[in-house]
């Protein structure tokens, strides 16, 4: 799973003191968020952005939450990537994403129990995530700590913002309002119920990705 | 969730509520894995094994130390389960692997590519999550670990089976590949609603 992330840039060679990394910065999060992009490009993490998009509050919450998850997650492997032996790093890599996932976890259920009862499993479902772990070892694991954290919150970024775009589709269409705000007047538009359901899901995402192929028409083949 | 019998459940799991088809729940190995019918039956049969033990043995482990008041121990334990749910389900398959190794070699190396990609299988920590979110009793996440795995298992073969006939066909360029796939299990998800009115679970 983790092999199809494969485009990772070099060791951040050009920040001097490993402070920021200014030469690549720029780089990494346009990788991140649109060459390679996670879900449209890698094809990692599809399962939430199926499940959670069926309101645009749901998708932005998760999509939040990944980007917290992925950044600390590959931050502190970075740091530990020297001291990680190459045998138990998957271990290591699980331990320290639970870690994070329970601490999001906790956060939702104290502050914003609705959302978290909304959500259901598929907060806890963020440690299978495969872009986390993809990240983690295509990454994390060779890069300097900061490179890896703004690594983490830009295929975060990238994830949320597909999220956001198939939320506000499905919302819109499924129920005529976003955020809970009627945006399509029930007087002359009637829901189609199918978008809120799991079809729609299907049917958005695969039109959305066969969309982004037409419009970067350099891309090669993505290979499911 | 207290009266539903465990064969509801399992028939329910199955066809109403498929893992696959309307939780979303193993997407990543479904759509790697669903190119090849016999790739896709032995990935299925390993998932439903699996599935169906680490559900139970969760199970075991929150109700028998994890919640409060506990036989094993006192403490309110619940915000451990997610790291737990995923070192058991982790060392399941490394067990099961290793036996498997030992004991039958010939299906070691039919089953042997697919159990370690089991232990990433979001639909497996899924069902344990489920199951605790459901409430279901000891029987009903039995019923319910091996429903889902049955479920997920004939999802993948039917979608296996429809990627392998649609070699034929021309699908235009920008919907080549995972597109398409979508696209096909949307018909399919939609082919499953319905079954909606026959049984149903939450």
């Amino acid at each position: 799973m983790t092999a199809t992330a494969s485009k990772s840039p070099a060791a951040c060679g050009p920040c001097a003191a490993g402070l920021l990394c200014d030469g690549k910065a720029g780089k990494i999060v346009k990788d991140g968020v649109w060459a390679n992009n996670p879900i449209s490009i890698q094809v990692l993490g599809i399962c939430s952005a199926l499940a959670v998009t069926n309101k645009l509050a749901n998708a932005l919450v998760m999509g939040g939450a990944l980007i917290f998850v992925t950044a600390c997650s590959s931050l502190f492997l970075s740091f530990l990537r020297n001291a990680t032996p190459r045998k138990i790093r998957m271990i290591a890599e699980v331990a320290i994403i639970s870690t994070f996932v329970i601490v999001f976890d906790q956060l939702l259920r104290a502050f914003y129990w609705d959302m978290s009862k909304q959500l259901g499993p598929y907060v806890g479902l963020i440690i299978t995530n495969c872009i986390v772990m993809g990240r983690a070892e295509a990454f994390a694991l060779q890069n300097r700590p900061i490179a890896s954290a703004l690594d983490g919150i830009a295929n975060g970024l990238g994830y949320a913002i597909v999220l956001a775009v198939i939320a506000v589709f499905r919302e819109m269409i499924g129920a005529g309002k976003l955020l809970g705000f009627s945006i399509l007047d029930k007087v002359w538009y009637e829901p189609n119920q199918l978008m809120i359901l799991a079809p729609g899901a299907f049917f958005t995402l695969g039109i959305l990705i066969a969309l982004l192929n037409a419009l970067r028409k350099d891309v090669p083949e993505t290979k499911p | 969730m207290s009266e539903t019998s465990a064969f509801i459940i399992i028939v329910a799991a199955i066809f109403t509520n498929n893992i696959l088809l309307s939780n979303f729940l193993g997407m990543c190995s479904f759509l790697v894995c669903s190119r090849q019918i016999g790739t896709a039956l032995g990935l299925g049969a390993a998932v439903i094994f699996v599935m169906t033990c680490t559900t139970v043995l969760n199970y075991g482990i929150y109700y028998g130390v994890l919640v409060k008041d506990a036989p094993l121990c006192s403490a309110d334990l619940t915000f451990l389960a997610f790291i737990i749910f995923i070192a058991v389900i982790a060392a399941f398959v490394q067990f099961v692997e290793m036996f498997v190794e030992r004991f039958s070699p010939k299906l070691y190396y039919a089953l042997g590519i697919f159990l370690p990609l089991i232990t990433v299988n979001c639909a497996i920590l899924g069902a344990a999550l489920f199951m605790i979110i459901r409430k279901y009793s000891f029987w009903q996440s039995l019923g319910y670990g091996f429903g889902a795995g049955v479920g997920w298992a004939l999802a993948i073969l039917l979608i296996a089976g429809l990627r392998k006939k649609m070699g034929y066909s021309r699908v235009p360029k920008p919907f080549q590949g995972v597109s398409i796939a979508m696209i096909i299990t949307g018909v399919m998800a939609m082919t499953f609603m319905g079954f909606a009115g026959m049984v149903s679970i939450q």
